[in-house]
């Protein structure tokens, strides 16, 4: 069963989420083994620690093999990373996949927004949706963060420059009533926030929400850090709502949303693990490693539990001041030159 | 012009398909023309028709044609 509330996607404890997760997780495991050949063959060199029934799979095989448990003829939808440097991952959704994904995400919107639609601003360009060839990850967030706005304006033009026009209307239209932002981390930043001090401009919102994901590379080597961020956002925007997401198009869908306190959260259809990189044992509490990500939302290829090239830490599990249950943690950047030998070192 | 008769229009204007084409039965993703990009676009579509505002509940729910016509119903738009 994988339907849940909105209401209840962090209720669940430690003991009763391993009892809904690890089965979960235990069938798509026997599933891939039977379905892609290429999976069957990893597993087949691991050496299991005691309570681990499987291994993650490193993130990167996704960019250097197709990986599916579906026939050619059943993929219903091609996803693609953005990643800048090197091969794009690419990930085969059959429909039922896509489906579950699309599902999954909008109820852990809607866990955060609620279920009516906002005026929504997208600090994007409306170029991004339109470049032609599979989906990339940007264009699908777009598009899945759509569904909860109406009167979707661009904040950006053609050429990412701000259009001063297009947004002091849409603020001017909507400021006093609950709106929804949505955009890349680094183009909220760079494209936004900068443009809007550089002009001057500040508008005093009532009730806005901005979700922003993508990560802190490029802000970290500006030394923004994520308070500051907020700061520069409220005072040229007013009351703003600020929630960063961390997620990845391996496991479309199961997102981890920051809460009032400035932790990631797990939903209750996934979990994470932190690594140490050496020898991928666990790590404590407040440990920084690799992050390990578990979902359900890998139906149609064997990305259900992967290790990712992010580094982050576990900060506790159930006990949240915000008074989610579940793990909560931090991401604190990747891994340098990405270089993860994980467990797919056994593939050759 | 009633309401079934706008309602198959706002879906040949929103996927961009002949009118003809349209019928109960037409299903989100049976057609090329339907996939999720283009479900935004109807739903603006319908929404303007009709001068309503779905909940994110009903756009997940809005997967044929008979369905928008159940959907529409809990907004007071009559198809009878």
């Amino acid at each position: 069963m994988l339907d849940f509330n909105a209401d209840d996607i962090y209720a669940l404890d430690a003991r009763q989420k391993q009892a809904f997760l690890q089965p979960e997780l235990d069938k798509l495991s026997e599933f891939h083994r039977e379905h892609c050949d290429a999976y069957q063959r990893i597993c087949s060199g691991w050496n299991l620690a005691a309570g681990d029934s499987a291994m993650p799979l490193a993130v990167r095989l996704f960019k250097e093999m197709s990986l599916k448990s579906i026939s050619d003829d059943e993929v219903f939808k091609v996803l693609h990373s953005s990643g800048t440097s090197g091969q794009p991952s690419t990930i085969y959704l059959d429909k039922a996949t896509a489906q579950l994904q699309s599902q999954i995400l909008v109820k852990i919107l809607q866990h955060w927004l609620g279920k009516a639609r906002r005026p929504m601003l997208l600090i994007d360009s409306p170029a991004t949706l339109k470049k032609s060839g599979g989906m990339s990850a940007r264009a699908a967030g777009l598009q899945g963060l759509s569904f909860f706005g109406h009167n979707h304006t661009y904040a950006l033009d053609e050429n990412m420059q701000l259009d001063i026009n297009a947004v002091s209307q849409f603020f001017a239209e909507f400021g006093q009533q609950p709106v929804l932002m949505f955009g890349f981390t680094f183009m909220v930043w760079q494209c936004f926030v900068q443009q809007l001090q550089k002009h001057n401009l500040r508008f005093n919102l009532q009730d806005a929400v901005l979700i922003h994901g993508g990560g802190w590379k490029k802000l970290q080597a500006q030394a923004v850090s994520n308070q500051d961020f907020k700061q520069a956002i409220n005072l040229q925007l007013g009351h703003v709502r600020v929630h960063d997401y961390y997620g990845m198009v391996e496991q479309t869908g199961t997102i981890y949303f920051e809460c009032e306190q400035g932790h990631l959260h797990c939903p209750v259809w996934s979990d994470i693990q932190i690594r140490r990189a050496h020898d991928l044992s666990v790590c404590d509490v407040g440990e920084t490693g690799l992050i390990q990500l578990n979902s359900v939302t890998a139906q149609s290829y064997p990305g259900h539990q992967l290790l990712t090239e992010d580094l982050g830490l576990l900060l506790g599990e159930d006990d949240c001041q915000c008074g989610r249950k579940g793990k909560y943690f931090n991401v604190v950047g990747r891994v340098p030159k990405a270089e993860v030998r994980g467990c797919s070192d056994t593939f050759s | 012009m009633s309401n079934k008769h706008k309602l198959y229009q706002a879906f040949a204007t929103g996927l961009g398909i002949e009118l003809d084409s349209v019928k109960d039965e037409l299903a989100y993703n049976s057609i090329p023309q339907w996939d999720s990009t283009a479900h935004m676009i109807l739903i603006a579509e319908i929404e303007n028709q009709f001068d309503v505002m779905l909940d994110t509940d009903d756009i997940i729910d809005l997967s044929s044609v008979q369905k928008a016509q159940s959907i529409l119903g809990k907004y007071d738009v009559s198809f009878n």
